[in-house]
């Protein structure tokens, strides 16, 4: 009898793990940026080229990084949701407009609305490396001490929104 | 013989198009290691590759990243740290030997050994079943009985 109940269990393991692995999002690579300072960056504003932020003056405010391109098709999908949730003001959000030409993303925001309280221009990705960028879009969480708590890799689903985003920016908020 | 001409062939466009992927330094031992570099550090856009094989656009920054910073002097091993650091351990081909990576580093070993305690053990065992049953007396006389006997006995 364990003749056959030692292959059959070993089986029965190698297919749990195989249905673990089959279930996770390979492409979700987890940032080790995650509790880590948000790495500085000084970029002119996409609609103010003549001024520059940085996020040094972003401290001592809760705030997302959502990083966005014209030519970035997930980027219109979640665009709505970043839209509407923009009008509850909960948050501000600001935008990094990655590896873009300006004009496209004007037109763009122009277009499909503006739900940031601004966006800068990372022209040549040297920031995005800085954020570990690998796929646009990406969202970042940013808490009042400039710490990274979150990284949403891929549009932001409603999902993720109500059970991640939301209560994590009510936490550090409080 | 031809085939075989082809293959070769084949495969040394391959190496010829890797290498092309990555933007020549004047000097050629700079881009040895620049190159060098990109081979061990594994492309997030397309995971398969490495940043020297890849041509997404992140791999193109990165390939420039570490041309950058061959050129400002930093070891290899800042430059390596430097990706880790934004992109995480993932990126190592050749991950670290520490206790996480524990399992995937001596996993193929143990699983060999393993293998072999199992096969060794089973091989003893069987050697020692073969060894232990002499016939009784009376198996004996009865092999002997059907020998004696010819086949004609065979189905009875």
């Amino acid at each position: 009898m364990t003749r056959f109940l030692v292959p059959l269990a070993i089986f029965i393991v190698l297919v749990a793990f195989l249905g673990i692995g089959l279930g996770l999002n390979p492409r979700e690579v987890p940032s080790p940026l995650i509790n880590k300072p948000a790495p500085a960056f000084q970029l002119p504003q996409l609609h103010r080229p003549d001024q520059t932020l940085s996020q040094q003056e972003m401290k001592g405010r809760v705030w997302l990084l959502n990083v966005w391109a014209s030519w970035c098709v997930s980027c219109r999908e979640e665009h709505p949701l970043l839209v509407e949730f923009a009008r509850t003001n909960i948050v501000p959000v600001y935008g990094l407009n990655y590896k873009d030409k300006p004009d496209d993303a004007l037109a763009w925001l122009k277009q499909f609305g503006d739900p940031y309280a601004l966006s800068i221009v990372d022209r040549d990705g040297r920031v995005g490396i800085d954020y570990g960028v690998y796929g646009v879009p990406e969202t970042f969480v940013i808490d009042k001490q400039g710490m990274i708590r979150y990284k949403q890799i891929g549009p932001i689903t409603p999902e993720a929104l109500q059970n991640k985003i939301l209560p994590l920016v009510k936490e550090l908020q409080s | 013989m031809r085939l075989v001409a082809v293959i070769i062939a084949l495969f040394l466009t391959c190496a010829a198009a890797a290498e092309n992927a990555v933007p020549t330094m004047a000097d050629p031992v700079t881009n040895k290691r620049a190159v060098q570099l990109a081979e061990q550090l594994r492309c997030l856009v397309c995971q398969n590759q490495s940043i020297a094989e890849s041509n997404a656009e992140l791999a193109v920054d990165l390939r420039r990243q570490i041309n950058e910073q061959i050129a400002q002097g930093r070891s290899d091993g800042e430059i390596v740290d430097f990706m880790v650091q934004r992109y995480g351990e993932f990126v190592l081909y050749r991950p670290p030997f520490k206790a996480v990576t524990l399992l995937l580093w001596l996993g193929p070993g143990l699983m060999l050994a393993t293998g072999l305690a199992v096969l060794i053990y089973n091989l003893r065992r069987r050697r020692g079943q073969r060894e232990e049953q002499p016939l009784s007396a009376e198996q004996q006389e009865q092999a002997e009985l059907l020998l004696a006997a010819g086949p004609d006995h065979e189905r009875q």
